[in-house]
Parts: structure tokens; C-alpha cells; sequence
């Protein structure tokens, strides 16, 4: 668990971060969202002490910070930030391995932590660990960088706009990558971001940032359905909300389910059972189908999803 | 091995003429017809080959410790408010002539080797201290960051980040350094140090061609040799630390 009590930091006479309050809970996702020079990487730097905060405190599993020593501190944080910052001169291997190496574990312990991360990460350990990071895409290099803050099995994630220099797409299938993830790692993760979509898809509670102070402090339902100010209202896209909050629920919340699993018809096609109302919807809108049939993650068909109960219910 | 063959033969290549320059008699003497003698002779090619090679490297690891350290000092976050200054010094330093440096020096050291070294370690340190700066500077800050942030101290991002990935261009900066104080040591015989300058002094004192050929030619061979080291050198940091550039 994270804590900010109070917290502020000032540049010389601007003050950067306002008196903030923040409590992140162990194994939660908190998205940092607002626009550039709101605070947001201030404040995520601040918990790994890479800056001072000049007043408040900040507590992480209930110790202050600056009573530990920065550098044991940041060996229990993972830190991923927009330009990876990987070495050039060491391999992908090497590049992961460098916290568990530093924390001095034996050899073998480090190689087998490394092949597990590359699997993890859906990089292939036989080709990928003896690249060096210039012979990677940016998505790839950018798997390292997850990799190697997962490393030594930090109990927190620290991410400053991760994704931020991606394309859209390898964007969208890292987004992917970190919920399934976070699902078998259940890292309390602090993530920094000017991507509104990306909150929304990623966080447990989102922070809503704006000149030095958190506007508001929700689940991204709440965000999307009760706007705390006019800013938070225009950063989600007034009238996109109906849209925005499809994309939120999975359309197992909304099927009509079978009695029991049957298997489809051959080349029947459908949605799956974590997909969004909001594919659902689109997929309707595509095929001009009342219904659509849905699936389960063994292929067999688990129930229907109606145009009528989702135009009713979605949003 | 292919790498290192070229400056082994050169330093044969050196030390065979160093030693066997009286073989070479009959070229010189037609070369130089004029004269009865065409050898120089007041020391051995050899002692004068030795004194010269100490002075650059006394010079040479002098300068490379101060400048590196120097350089370093510069990018902490201790001594950053000097780093305009000392890059200031570093270019202008250049433009110094090591003719004046002597020329300085004497008053205060007197003649012989003392003047020289100092002149040699004060010009030899600009281009190594330039270089470090360029080098430690040009390291991409995400990679410092991430560094820090992933929980080195300052001295393991030193040691494992910024000089592995600045030694090039540091190591650039020794080469350069090194090449341009072999030749500047040759005008240390104007001062009364004993160099492979002697003998160019002493032909062009004497008239005698032949004499300024022999010290020209061991002095062009000792830079190319030290030059084809470096280069060796250089790519072999290469395979080590920055593996990309030699694919």
C-alpha cells in the first residue's frame, strides 16, 4: 500500500504538486491521468525518490520513505518509463537480469527468473535474450522494459507513460498484455498517462490530475458516470460517455446464457465472453444482426447477446 | 588476431630501423652527397626512441587520469556548475600553441625534460577531457534515469552504464591526444630534452637532410604505430561494450 499524505513539491517558486492526498491499495491499478505538466510523472517520481517531496509524507506498507534508503527502496519498486532506457550495450537477457544481479542472486536463479519473464512477456527466449535492445521494435523493447521491472518480483509498479511512443496498435496489444498480467501478478501498480482510453482500460481506480492536484479519485465507472468537475467531464468526452462505459463491462454481464454450453454450428462467428459491449455493439452494427452468439474461452457457445438488451442496459 | 597485426609489424618495422639505421649509410649518402657523415650519431636511435616514447606516456596517463576524472566531476550533480567552464577550457586549451606552452614553461622549470612533460600533460589533457564530456553527455538520459530509478547507486550507474557506453569516445579522445603529443614532444630538443627531435634539430642547425630524414621518419613511424594501436584498441572496446556497431 501506498500513501501520500499531504504531499508537495515545488520547483523554485512554481509549485508542481499541490497538497495531494492518494492512497493506493496492495495489488490495485491507480492511473494518474492529466494533461502535460500536471503533476502526474512528479508525482509518480516522488515515490521512488527520484525526487524529494518538500512537504507531507509519503508511506509505503506503512514506513516512511525517507527514512529508508533510496536505492533498497527503488530495488523493491519496478520502474518503466516511455524511453525504456534499456543499456545498449547489454543483451535483452543481461537487461532483465540487471536487478536480481544487483540483489546478487546466484547465476542459475537469475537465468531461470529471465526465461520465465521472456515467456511471460510472449518474447521468445531463444531468439530475443541475446539481441541487443537497437535490434528490437519498439514494442518489443518495450516488453523488456516490463520484464525487467517484474525482475526481482517487486511488490510495486511504477510506470511513467509506458506506452506513450507505441503505435496504436502495439499500444492496444500491450494494454492487453499488462491486464493479463496483472491478473496473475497482482502488482500495486501506479501508472502515469495522458490517455484517457488508457486509464479507463487499465486502472482499478483512476486519479485525475489537474494543475498540481487530484480532482478526483474513482473507479473508472464512477468517473465516466459522475464527473467531478467540468474538467473531468471534457477529459472523458461529454457525449462519448454512453461509448466509454459499453467498453467497460464484458458481455458475459449482459448475455442471455444458455441452460448449458453448446457447440456451435461450424463457422459460426461470435464474441467472447471477456470482450466489451462496446465490440458487441459494433459487431451488431457490422453484420446487422439482432443477436450475436457468444463463446467461452474453450470455443463453445455459452449464450447470446440481444441488440435490445444492450441498447437498453449497455451503458 | 588479424587486428593486432598491423601495429606489431609496425613497431618491428620501428624498433628494426631504430636499431639499424647505420645499415642505411649508402641511401643516406645519396641522399646527402656533401657530407662525410650521414648517420647521426651523438646518441643511439634506440635511447632517443625510449626517452621520446616515456615522455608521451608519463604524459599521456597523466593527462588521460585528470582529464577522465576531470570530465566526470564535471556531469555529477556536485560539480555540474562548472561544466560550462571546464568545456570552455577544454576548446580553447586547443587553440593554445604548444611552441607558447614551452615557451612558458622554460622560465619556470628550466630547460630539459621537467618543461616538456608539463607542456605535453597540459595539451594532451583538452582533447581526452572534451571527449569525456562529449561522451558521458551524449548518453541518452532515459538510460541514466531508468538506471537510477531501477535502484543503482550513483557509482554503479558510473561504472556499469556511463563509462562503458562514453569509453569510445574517451578512448577517441587518448588516441588524439596521444598522436598529436608524439609530435609535439619532438620540439621538446629545443629545450634540451632528448627526443627523436635531436636529429631534425640537428640537420637543420647542420645543413644535414639526412639527419632531419632519420628523426622525421622514426617519428612518423612511432605515430603510425601508436595510431594503429588505438585502432586495434578501439575495436576491440567495440566487440566488448558496444556489440552493434561491430555486427
Amino acid at each position: 500500500m501506498i500513501e501520500l499524505r499531504h504531499v508537495t513539491r515545488r520547483f523554485g517558486p512554481t509549485v508542481a504538486v499541490d497538497n495531494i492526498n492518494l492512497t493506493i491499495e496492495t495489488g490495485e491499478v491507480c492511473v494518474l491521468v492529466g494533461s502535460s505538466g500536471c503533476g502526474k510523472s512528479t508525482t509518480l517520481r516522488m515515490i521512488n525518490r527520484l525526487l524529494p517531496h518538500s512537504e507531507g509524507e509519503i508511506l509505503v506498507d506503512g514506513e516512511d520513505i525517507t527514512t529508508m534508503n533510496p536505492e533498497q527502496l527503488r530495488l523493491n519498486m519496478g520502474y518503466v518509463i516511455q524511453g525504456t532506457g534499456l543499456f545498449p550495450h547489454w543483451t535483452v537477457a543481461r537487461n532483465i537480469a540487471m536487478v536480481p544481479q544487483l540483489l546478487k542472486w546466484p547465476r542459475d536463479r537469475i537465468d531461470a527468473r529471465v526465461h520465465e519473464l521472456m515467456t511471460l512477456l510472449d518474447l521468445d527466449p531463444a531468439t530475443h535474450a541475446n539481441k541487443y535492445p537497437q535490434q528490437l521494435s519498439g514494442g518489443q523493447a518495450q516488453r523488456v522494459g516490463v520484464a525487467r521491472a517484474l525482475a526481482a518480483d517487486p511488490n510495486i509498479l511504477l510506470m511513467d507513460e509506458p506506452f506513450g511512443a507505441l503505435d496504436a496498435i502495439t499500444r492496444e496489444s500491450l494494454q492487453l498484455e499488462m491486464l493479463r498480467i496483472q491478473k496473475q501478478v497482482r502488482k500495486t501498480t501506479v501508472f502515469v498517462t495522458h490517455d484517457i482510453d488508457e486509464a479507463l482500460k487499465l486502472a482499478t481506480r483512476i486519479a485525475v490530475m489537474d494543475q498540481g492536484r487530484i480532482i478526483q479519485h474513482d473507479t473508472p465507472e464512477n468517473i465516466l458516470r459522475r464527473p467531478a468537475s467540468e474538467f473531468v467531464e471534457n477529459l472523458v468526452g461529454k457525449q462519448d460517455r454512453g461509448l466509454k462505459l459499453m467498453s467497460l463491462r464484458p458481455v458475459r454481464q449482459l448475455m442471455q446464457a444458455h441452460p448449458a454450453p453448446k457447440r456451435p454450428e461450424p463457422g459460426a462467428e461470435g464474441l467472447k465472453e471477456e470482450d466489451n459491449l462496446r465490440l458487441a455493439l459494433s459487431v451488431m452494427l457490422w453484420q446487422g444482426a439482432e443477436q450475436v452468439p457468444v463463446f467461452n474461452a474453450r470455443g463453445e457457445e455459452t449464450g447470446v447477446i440481444t441488440r435490445e438488451r444492450l441498447i437498453q442496459e449497455g451503458a | 588476431m588479424r587486428l593486432w597485426l598491423p601495429p606489431v609489424l609496425l613497431a618491428v618495422l620501428l624498433y628494426g630501423l631504430s636499431a639499424g639505421m647505420p645499415a642505411l649509410e649508402p641511401l643516406f649518402h645519396w641522399v646527402q652527397p656533401d657530407k662525410q657523415q650521414v648517420i647521426y650519431e651523438r646518441e643511439s636511435f634506440l635511447f632517443l626512441l625510449q626517452n621520446h616514447l616515456l615522455l608521451v606516456l608519463i604524459s599521456a596517463a597523466v593527462g588521460t587520469l585528470v582529464a577522465v576524472a576531470g570530465g566526470i566531476f564535471a556531469t555529477r550533480p556536485s560539480g555540474r556548475d562548472f561544466l560550462p567552464l571546464v568545456s570552455q577550457v577544454a576548446s580553447i586549451g586547443q587553440t593554445f600553441p604548444p611552441v607558447a606552452v614551452l615557451a612558458l614553461a622554460v622560465p619556470v622549470l628550466g630547460f630539459g625534460e621537467a618543461p616538456i612533460l608539463v607542456a605535453l600533460m597540459l595539451y594532451g589533457l583538452l582533447p581526452i577531457l572534451r571527449n569525456t564530456l562529449a561522451g558521458l553527455e551524449g548518453i541518452s538520459p532515459a538510460v541514466k534515469e531508468a538506471a537510477r530509478g531501477m535502484g543503482m547507486s550513483p557509482l554503479q550507474v558510473l561504472v556499469r552504464a556511463e563509462l562503458p557506453l562514453a569509453g569510445r569516445v574517451i578512448l577517441a579522445g587518448i588516441r588524439t591526444s596521444v598522436t598529436i603529443n608524439i609530435a609535439t614532444a619532438a620540439i621538446g630538443s629545443t629545450i634540451g630534452a632528448r627526443t627523436l627531435g635531436d636529429p631534425v634539430i640537428a640537420g637543420l642547425v647542420n645543413g644535414n637532410t639526412a639527419y632531419v630524414l632519420q628523426g622525421a621518419i622514426l617519428i612518423g613511424l612511432l605515430a603510425l604505430t601508436t595510431d594503429s594501436l588505438f585502432e586495434a584498441l578501439e575495436r576491440t572496446w567495440d566487440r566488448r561494450f558496444s556489440p552493434q556497431v561491430a555486427v
